[in-house]
C-alpha cells in the first residue's frame, strides 16, 4: 500500500509543479473521503440491521438485491429523490446548515486515522488530539439542529445531546490519556508502532482495561447510541433533534452517526487493540511471522468492525437510561475512577511496569 | 399548540416568555410513540421535569356505549370486543355475563370452562405485548419481538378455535359460540411448554437488568389510598398493595373451584406494578393447566331462544380484564335492545391517576409510567 501512494505521489510531483500535484493530491483524497463516508455509512446501516434482525429473530431486509445488501442504497436513493422539506417557522439558515456541519466533522475526523499500514491521510503528530478535538464539534450541528427547528421536542433532545456529549467526552479524554501517557507520543502511526510486541490492552495491565471499559461506554454516550440516545429517545421525544428533518438532510444525520461510531470504534481499536497491528507476542517469535502473513488492513477493520458489533450489541440489549442517571454515571462513578487510572498509568509509565 | 393558551391558567406565563419563570409546555399526541394510541397529555415541564399532566380524551371515541342501544343482546357483545382490543375476548365476557345474569341463564359446566380458558390466554397474551411495549417505552427494543414470538402462539390458537386473532368475538349468552377445536388442548399444552421455558429470558433482559431497575423503582408512587381514591384496579392497583382482583372477591364462572394467587405488591411504584404482571403470567398458566386436562363433557352453550329478551329492570356484572375492572351495567325496558349500558372501564381510572404519578418525575418516567399503567386508549375512549 505505501509503494502505490508513495509512487503516485511522486509521479505527480514528477509531472506537474508542485501546488498543482498538491492540490490534485487534495481533490483525491476528498475524493476518496467522501467514497469512504459514504461506504461506510452503507455498510454500517446494513449491518445494523442484519445484527438486530439476529438479536430479534428477524431476517432483517432480503429482498434488494442478494441477502438485502442493496437495500440500504435503495433506502437512500429514495431519500435523496424526497423534497428536503424546511418547516415554516424555523431559522432557515441554522437548519439547512447543521446537518452539513455535522456531517462534515464526521468526514474530517477520518483525515488522521490509519486504515492500513502506511495507509493514512494525513498523519499529524497530534491526532489523537485532533479527533477528539474535531469530533467534539459535532455537538454545534446537534444543537443547531434542535435549536433551529423551532420545535420542543427537538430543543430538548438537543440540549440533553449537548450536557451528554460535554459531559462524556470528559472520561473519553481521559480514558485515551491512559494510553498516551505509556505511549509517550499523540501520533497515531506511532502509537501503533509501539504496540508491535502486544497490544496496549495485554501489555498495559488494570489501567488499560479500566480505560478500555470507560472508553467503550463514554463513546457509546457520544455518539448518542443506545442505551444512551436520549438525544433521539424516540419514545419520549419522538425523534430529538431531527425531528423536523426529512429527505437527504435527515440521511446526512443518519449517516453522520455511523460515521462517529465508525471513526470511534477505530480510534478504540487504534490505541486499545493495536490498530492494523497483527497480533503479536514478544518479538521475533513464529507466532508474530505466522500472524504478519493476514494483511493489515483486515487487522484493522476487523478489530474495529468486532467494536462497531459491541456497540451494536449494546443498543439492541439495553433498555434507556435517563437524563439525570445519565450525568450521575458519568460525574459520579466515570470521570473520577478515569481521574484514578490516569494517575494510576501515570505510575506505571514512570516505573516501566507495562511490558 | 392551538390550545395552550386555553389551557394554561393565567398566572402560568407562556413558554419562553422570559419573565422568570420557566415553564414549558409540550402537547404529546395525539400522534405519539409512546402514548399507545391517539391519547393527547398536555405536559407542563420545567427543564426535563414534568410539574403537571393533562390528558385530552375523544380523539377514539366512537360512542360504543350508544351503539349498543340499538343492538340486540346477541349483537351489542361484538362491538365490545373494539374497547380494551388486547383482551377482548373479556370484555365479551363481562356483557354475557351480564345478559346470563339478567335472563337468569345457566351455562353448561363445558363453557365456562372453554371461557375461562380463553380468558386466560387473553390475559397471558395482553400481558406479552405490555412487556415489550414497556421495554419500548424505556427504550429496549429487542423485547418487543421476543413477546410476539409467544403471542403469535396464542393468536394462532385463537385463530384456530375462535376463528379470529385479535377480536375474537366468541361469546355468546349461554355459553361459547362453538366447540373448541380438536387440537386446542393440544397446542395450549405446546404453548405452555415453550413459554414455561422462555420467561426466564423476560427476567434476563429486563427484569434483572439494573437499567430497568433504575429507571422504574422508586419513580411513579402512589400510595394505597390514592389508589383507591383515583379508583385504580388490576395490576396497576395491585401494585400499590390494593386487594382487588375480582376474580378472587366476586368470583364468576369456575374461578372459585381455581388455585391461584392474587399477586400484590406493596411497592407501588413502576417496579411494583411490573412485577405484578409478570408474576400474573405465572398465573395465568398455571389456571390454565389446571383447567385444560379437565374440561369436562357437554354442551358448549346453553339453549337459548333464538330473540333473547331481558325482563324489565338493571344489571351490573363485572369481570377481571387483563387491566383491571370492567363493569357492565345495563338498563332494561324488557325489550329486545338495552335500553342504556354503560361501561366501567379500568383504562380511564387508572389514566386520571397518571398526573399524580408523574409530577415531579422526568420526561423519561413519564414514559415509564404509562407503561406501567398499561393504557389502552380504545378502552378510555369507548
Amino acid at each position: 500500500m505505501q509503494n502505490i501512494t508513495d509512487n503516485i505521489h511522486d509521479w505527480l510531483y514528477a509531472t506537474f509543479n508542485p501546488t498543482i500535484a498538491m492540490l490534485i493530491e487534495f481533490a483525491i483524497i476528498g475524493a476518496l473521503a467522501i467514497g469512504l463516508f459514504a461506504m461506510l455509512g452503507l455498510v454500517l446501516i446494513y449491518m445494523e440491521r442484519k445484527v438486530s434482525a439476529v438479536m430479534q429473530l428477524r431476517l432483517g431486509p432480503n429482498r434488494v438485491g442478494p441477502k438485502g445488501i442493496f437495500q440500504t442504497t435503495a433506502d437512500t436513493l429514495k431519500l435523496i429523490v424526497k423534497e428536503g422539506m424546511t418547516p415554516n417557522g424555523v431559522d432557515k439558515l441554522l437548519f439547512n446548515l447543521a446537518p452539513f456541519i455535522v456531517m462534515i466533522v464526521a468526514m474530517v475526523v477520518l483525515a488522521p486515522l490509519m486504515f492500513a499500514k502506511g495507509f493514512q491521510i494525513w498523519d499529524i503528530n497530534i491526532g489523537v488530539f485532533f479527533i477528539t478535538a474535531v469530533s467534539s464539534l459535532s455537538v454545534i450541528g446537534i444543537l443547531m439542529a434542535g435549536w433551529a427547528s423551532n420545535n420542543k421536542y427537538s430543543l430538548l433532545g438537543a440540549m440533553r445531546s449537548g450536557a451528554q456529549i460535554v459531559s462524556y467526552e470528559l472520561s473519553a479524554g481521559l480514558s485515551i490519556l491512559a494510553v498516551i501517557v505509556l505511549t509517550g507520543s499523540l501520533k497515531l502511526s506511532e502509537i501503533i508502532t509501539s504496540q508491535e510486541n502486544g497490544w496496549w490492552i495485554f501489555k498495559g495491565h488494570l489501567p488499560v482495561w479500566i480505560a478500555f471499559i470507560i472508553f467503550i461506554i463514554a463513546v457509546t454516550a457520544e455518539t448518542n447510541r443506545a442505551p444512551f440516545d436520549l438525544a433521539e429517545a424516540e419514545s419520549e421525544l419522538t425523534a430529538g433533534f431531527h425531528t423536523e428533518y426529512s429527505g437527504m438532510k435527515f440521511a446526512l444525520f443518519f449517516l453522520a452517526e455511523y460515521v462517529n461510531i465508525f471513526v470511534v470504534c477505530a480510534l478504540g481499536a487504534t490505541l486499545f487493540l493495536g490498530g492494523w497491528m497483527p497480533l503479536h507476542f514478544g518479538t521475533g517469535t513464529k507466532f508474530n511471522e505466522v500472524m504478519d502473513y493476514i494483511p493489515s488492513s483486515v487487522w484493522f477493520f476487523g478489530k474495529t468492525f468486532f467494536l462497531i458489533f459491541v456497540i451494536m450489541w449494546f443498543r439492541w440489549t439495553f433498555p434507556r437510561l435517563r437524563i439525570d442517571q445519565l450525568l450521575n454515571l458519568e460525574w459520579k462513578y466515570l470521570l473520577p475512577i478515569s481521574m484514578i487510572n490516569l494517575l494510576l498509568a501515570t505510575f506505571i509509565a514512570i516505573m516501566k511496569w507495562h511490558f | 399548540m392551538y390550545r395552550e393558551t386555553s389551557i394554561v391558567n393565567e398566572s402560568t406565563p407562556t413558554p419562553f416568555s422570559g419573565n422568570g419563570e420557566s415553564d414549558m409546555i409540550i402537547n404529546v399526541g395525539p400522534q405519539h410513540p409512546s402514548t399507545h394510541g391517539v391519547l393527547h397529555l398536555i405536559i407542563t415541564l420545567n427543564g426535563e421535569t414534568v410539574k403537571k399532566v393533562e390528558p385530552h380524551l375523544g380523539y377514539i371515541h366512537r360512542s360504543i356505549e350508544k351503539m349498543c342501544e340499538s343492538l340486540t343482546y346477541r349483537q351489542f357483545i361484538y362491538v365490545t370486543s373494539r374497547m380494551d382490543y388486547l383482551s377482548a375476548h373479556i370484555n365479551n365476557h363481562g356483557c354475557a355475563l351480564c345478559v346470563e345474569k339478567g335472563m337468569q341463564l345457566e351455562v353448561p359446566p363445558r363453557a365456562q370452562v372453554i371461557r375461562v380458558l380463553m380468558d386466560e390466554l387473553t390475559r397471558l397474551a395482553s400481558h406479552q405485548l405490555w412487556w415489550g411495549a414497556l421495554a419500548m417505552d424505556v427504550g429496549a427494543l429487542t423485547p418487543f419481538f421476543l413477546a410476539f414470538r409467544e403471542r403469535e402462539m396464542i393468536n394462532d390458537i385463537m385463530e384456530e378455535t375462535c376463528g379470529t386473532r385479535l377480536t375474537m368475538n366468541y361469546m355468546v349468552p349461554g355459553g361459547v359460540m362453538s366447540d373448541i377445536h380438536p387440537d386446542f388442548q393440544k397446542k395450549v399444552h405446546a404453548f405452555i411448554d415453550h413459554f414455561k421455558k422462555k420467561i426466564h429470558e423476560y427476567d434476563e433482559l429486563i427484569t434483572d437488568n439494573i437499567i430497568f431497575q433504575n429507571r422504574t423503582k422508586g419513580v411513579g408512587y402512589i400510595s394505597k389510598e390514592d389508589a383507591i381514591s383515583y379508583g385504580m384496579s388490576g395490576p396497576s392497583a395491585r401494585g400499590s398493595g390494593v386487594q382487588c382482583d375480582i376474580r378472587k372477591l366476586y368470583p364468576y364462572e369456575v374461578y372459585d373451584k381455581l388455585q391461584f394467587d392474587e399477586i400484590i405488591e406493596a411497592g407501588g411504584d413502576s417496579f411494583s406494578r411490573y412485577m405484578v404482571r409478570i408474576k400474573e403470567m405465572k398465573q395465568s398458566m398455571s389456571v390454565i393447566e389446571q383447567l385444560i386436562d379437565n374440561i369436562p363433557e357437554g354442551d358448549f352453550q346453553a339453549k337459548t331462544k333464538a330473540v333473547l329478551k331481558l325482563p324489565k329492570g338493571e344489571f351490573y356484572s363485572r369481570v377481571e380484564t387483563a387491566r383491571g375492572e370492567l363493569g357492565v351495567y345495563l338498563i332494561s325496558e324488557g325489550g329486545t335492545t338495552p335500553y342504556r349500558i354503560k361501561f366501567r372501564s379500568p383504562g380511564y381510572c387508572n389514566l386520571s391517576a397518571l398526573d399524580h404519578m408523574a409530577r415531579g418525575q422526568k420526561i423519561g418516567d413519564l414514559v415509564a409510567i404509562m407503561g406501567t399503567l398499561d393504557l389502552v386508549i380504545p378502552d378510555i375512549d369507548r
